[in-house]
Formats: C-alpha cells, structure tokens, sequence
C-alpha cells in the first residue's frame, strides 16, 4: 500500500501574529516553523500503518525551500520519501491542485483536518474531488481491512462510524494517533531520503489575500470579589448585555 | 443576483447557524434561495422565509437523512443550476466546509470559508476571513462569478425580516456511485445543547480536579441554557467526551458567553475561544494567563465560587 501524507509548515501554535510591508505579509521574524499539528496526527497514523502492514509513506509538501527543515522532520519520524512542490502554498485551491497532480497511484492520502494558519479545513474535500475519490474529515480513527476503511469521525456533538473503500482522502485529527517525535537514528536517515523538487502547474487564482489585520486589542479585565458574584450576574445583564 | 443557502438539520430541527446563513445572504442582497435535504419537519420548513429566504426547496428523499458529503454537493449543484444561482451559502461547520469546498471545485466557483463579515463589494467582491485560529484576519478577493461562502457561527445576525416562503418539493436525480461513504452508526449526545451552536458556553479545566465533580458545572450549565465543555488534558483524562474538548486542537467556539472555570489559560486553549464576545475566568490562581484575555475575572476557589453564580444567576431571574 502507498500512503501519501501531506504535510503544513506553520508557526507554532505559540507564535506572536504579525504583518509587515503595510499589513500584506507575515512577519516571520523570530517564529518558529513546525509540521501542522494536524498534519502530525496524519504522518504519525501513516507511520503506524507502515509498521503493521509495510506500507510505503510518502510526504509532500507546497512550499519554497524554507519548508526542507520540515520535510526532514517528517522523514526522521519515518516517512520513506519526500516531494516538495515548489512554490507559496497561497490559497485551498492551489494547494489542492496541486497534491491532487502527484496524488495519483496511492492507496491514501493522509492530511491534517486544516491547518493552523489560513484554518481552511477544505484541502482535503478538493483533493478528493479533484481526484474522484472519498475524502472524509475530521478523521479519528482509522483502521483498513483489505480495501475497505473503518473510519470514526467527529461531527458537532458526537461521532459518526463510516466505511469506506480504498483510494480515499482522510483529514486527520486526534486521537488517531499518538504523535511521533524523531529518533537519533531517525534524524540520520532523514539527511539521505530522497526529497524531489518538483514546479507547480499552473493554476488560475480564484481567490487572491489582499491584506492582513490584527484583532482590536482587547480591554483589561474587570475583576469581581469573590464574595459579590451577584455583582458578575448584573455586569453581565447590564454592561455586556449577553445575559 | 441570486444566492442559494443550504440549511442543516439535526432531528428535523434547523440549525441555528443556516439561520445565520440565510439572514447574511439576504444582507447581500438579490434574492435568496434556501435548500434542506431529509427528513425536516414542517413548522421549520415554514420558519426560514422569516429570515429572508423567498423560496424553500426540500428534498424530502429519506436517502438524504444521512449527510454523504458527495451526495449533498452533487444535489447542491443541481439546484444552484434550477434556480440559476450565483453563489452558495452556507455555514462553517463539519458537513457545511466540505460539501462547499466539493460545491467550488465542481462549479469552478472561488470558495472562501471561515467568513466573519459581509462582502465588501466597493471594488471587487472582498470577504474578511478568520485565520491563525482566531489571531489574525485576511482579507480575500474572491475573482470568480460564482461565489461560495462558509460562514462563521455569530459572524450574522439572524435577522427576521417578516417575510415568508413558498416551500417546494426538489427531486435531484441521485448517483448510486455518489454513496461512496456507507454511516454505519452515529452516536450523538442527545437532548445537550450543541457546543459549536451554543449562545453560552461553560467550560471547566484540571482545577475541577475529577469528573465526579463536573455537577456544579452542569448546574451552572442548565441555569443558563448553556453548553458545557473542557480544556483538552480533561478529555485525555476520559473525564468528558472528546466532542467536549475547547480549543485549537478541538472545537472552537465563538459564543456570546464563555465561562471558563480552573481553565489556565494556555494559548491553545485560547485559539479556541478568542472568538466569543464577553469571556468570564473562575480561577484561584491571580496569575493565571486567562485573566489577560478575560472580560470579567473571579480570583476564587470554583467549589465555592460556582454553586454562589448558580444561586445570584437564579435570584435574578
Ligand atoms: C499542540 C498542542 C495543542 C493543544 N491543544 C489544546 C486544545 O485544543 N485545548 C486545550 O484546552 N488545550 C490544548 N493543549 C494543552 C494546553 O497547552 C494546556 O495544557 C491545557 O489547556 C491546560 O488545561 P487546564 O487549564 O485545564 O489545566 P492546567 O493548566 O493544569 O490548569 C488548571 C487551572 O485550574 C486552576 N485551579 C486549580 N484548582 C482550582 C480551584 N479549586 N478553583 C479554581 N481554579 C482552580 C489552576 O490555578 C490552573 O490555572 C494543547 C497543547 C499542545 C502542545
């Protein structure tokens, strides 16, 4: 079986948000760049996968070459290989087209239910079309017989159990899997996996970002006596009117 | 111009936020179409022509009743051509980004999910979009005709503008091999109040110190129509169910209320819920993170404070 797992590169969830160049850019002066946490639930499924059934687990990534660090993470958790599509992943649809192009031929293709930065949530539901195949998302649990495909995902206030047959896309969340973290051995073997460069298509931008802005800052906190809640019952009616 | 909404329902019960949905679409002007597909009752048929929609289709197939994700976009392409739509509408949910995001490729339509705001058409067609889970905006020019739009809950108001709508049958011809995903069983908290939908949110972390203590919570909860719900090391614990667990690795929420009680406040834990209007921190720790994004903050033991705004809340009603 060939498992594609494709991979985000996003600031840590800790990172300050700014923009430069008058609001049209991400500042990415001293963030830290890490796999989409999601996205780490996918490749951590994948690798499970690959150790119980010897699939083969591929990653890809849309990214310049400032993303290779974070290919590499992925291939000393234990993918096999790498393709990095080079270009700015900079809207759903384009990255989309773009994994749907080297997706074909594999079994499954495993990615993170959204990523943390653009929060999308749609990239998988695009490749499945584009691809004709299921997608399904948000994924987690994931189990495959033969070519059918277990799978339990969340939907607003519960959980649905779906079956499925392979090709088909999942959008990872947890607890699928436990997250992987990468091994000295691990770490070695990254540096000489093969990671191919490979251009985009072309695609017609649909959708174009025109700038970024900031939320208003919020105001400081009013603090209330514990011994006067009855205080918090009225500034609640009265003052934020939201009771 | 004309706009098509697909309305969700739960039970036969509309969802609040396709409400949302139809009230932001009749702000855009043109006229608005709106769509349900299953089992819905009647009386909530009826009620979407007051939020702005003149006309209601309903596919009534009880081969709908389980939302297939490809069946819904295929059945949604087929009324956006009847009714010569322009966009499609709808809310930003598990089954409403998906279906949307099929919808888009298909059509060729732009496709923009995650919208807190009206459409800025002053030059071009400019929708504002929440990302970096709630820290920052982007503002995106969508560049196609068609148009597709997912929603946040509380980004319109539900607004009833008096009207009313004609509800008519929709026969869509369905695929066989658009069943390609078989629901073999659905296990829903039945009766809760739905946590992403929830006008109040009350939500309780590791300093409730064991689940057999969430009855303080729950009381809270039910004297304010609010749904409950944790910080995510309470729903490792198995203390609460995972569809509980509030933040960026869970569901995010943007009620007009959030209580959050022994929460600490961790940015992830935020990214969940910096979204929601007025935000309330119980926590014994003064120095805990979440009294800088709080509105209101009791600096205060929860088994103590907790019962005390369960009784005032109940002596001012
Ligand atoms: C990649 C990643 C993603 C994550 N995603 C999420 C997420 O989606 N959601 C999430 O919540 N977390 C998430 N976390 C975990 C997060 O970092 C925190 O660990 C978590 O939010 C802490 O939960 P807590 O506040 O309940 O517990 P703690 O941090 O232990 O805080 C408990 C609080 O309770 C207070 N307290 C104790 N006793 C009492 C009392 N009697 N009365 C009142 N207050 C009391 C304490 O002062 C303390 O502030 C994530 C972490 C990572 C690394």
């Amino acid at each position: 079986m060939k498992i594609l797992v494709c991979i985000s590169h996003v600031p840590d969830t800790t990172s300050k948000i700014n923009f430069i160049d008058n609001n049209t850019r991400f500042d990415t002066t001293g963030v830290q760049f890490i796999i989409g946490p999601y996205d780490d639930y996918a490749l951590a499924r994948a690798i499970e996968l690959k150790e119980t059934s010897g699939a083969t687990v591929t990653v890809l990534n849309v990214g310049t070459a400032d993303t290779e660090p974070t290919i590499r993470k992925a291939l000393a958790i234990g993918a096999d290989d790498a393709i990095r599509v080079n270009a700015d992943p900079t809207d759903s649809y384009f990255v989309a087209s773009q994994i749907a192009e080297h997706a074909k031929g594999f079994d499954l293709v495993l990615m993170g239910r959204e990523s943390i930065d653009f929060n999308g949530g749609v990239v998988h539901a695009m490749v499945g079309e584009m691809l004709g195949i299921p997608a399904i998302s948000p994924v987690m649990k994931l189990d495959i017989e033969g070519t059918t495909v277990k799978m339990t995902k969340e939907i607003e206030g519960g959980k649905e159990m779906v079956e499925a047959s392979l090709p088909l896309v999942a959008g990872c969340q947890e607890p699928i899997a436990e997250w992987k973290i990468p091994n000295m051995r691990g770490i070695m073997s990254a540096r000489t996996k093969p990671l191919k460069v490979v251009e985009p298509k072309a695609v017609d931008k649909l959708i174009v970002a025109q700038k970024f802005e900031l939320p208003a800052p919020k105001g400081a906190v009013k603090m209330i006596s514990p011994d006067n809640v009855a205080e918090l019952v009225t500034r609640l009616k009265t003052e934020a009117k939201v009771l | 111009m004309t706009t098509l909404v697909f309305v969700e329902a739960s039970e036969g019960k509309i969802k609040k936020t396709s409400l949302e949905a139809i009230s932001y679409a009749h702000a855009m002007g043109g006229s608005v179409v709106a769509i349900a597909l299953g089992t819905v009752d009647k009386a909530e048929l009826e009620s979407i022509g007051k939020y702005g929609a003149t006309k209601v289709l309903h596919a009534a197939d009880a081969k709908l009743d389980h939302p297939v994700i490809q069946v819904y976009s295929s059945v949604l392409i087929q009324a956006m051509q009847q009714e010569n739509a322009d966009n499609l509408i709808l809310a930003n949910s598990s089954l409403g980004t998906p279906v949307a995001a099929k919808v888009a490729v298909k059509t060729g339509a732009a496709f923009a999910s995650n919208v807190v705001e009206l459409p800025n058409t002053a030059s071009g067609f400019v929708v504002k979009r929440s990302i970096y889970t709630g820290k920052a905006f982007s503002f995106v020019e969508m560049k196609t005709a068609k148009k597709v739009i997912a929603i946040r809950k509380n980004a319109a108001e539900m607004k009833e503008t008096g009207g009313s709508a004609a509800i008519t049958a929709f026969t869509p011809t369905l695929n066989d091999a658009d069943f390609n995903t078989k629901i073999l069983s659905t296990e829903k908290a039945t009766g809760e109040i739905s946590l992403p939908e929830a006008n109040i949110v009350v939500s309780g972390g590791r300093g409730l110190k064991g689940p057999e203590h969430w009855g303080i919570l729950e009381e809270l909860a039910k004297t304010l129509h609010a749904a409950t719900g944790c910080s995510k090391p309470v729903s490792d614990m198995g203390w609460r169910p995972h569809h509980e667990h509030v933040g960026q690795t869970g569901v995010k929420v943007a009620p007009q209320l959030y209580i959050a009680i022994g929460i600490s406040g961790a940015i992830q834990h935020l990214a969940g819920v910096n979204s929601s209007k007025c935000i309330v921190v119980i926590n014994k720790d003064a120095d805990a993170p979440f009294f800088k994004a709080a509105d209101y903050g009791i600096i205060g033991d929860a088994f103590e404070v907790v019962p005390k705004l369960t009784a005032a809340i109940q002596a001012a009603k």
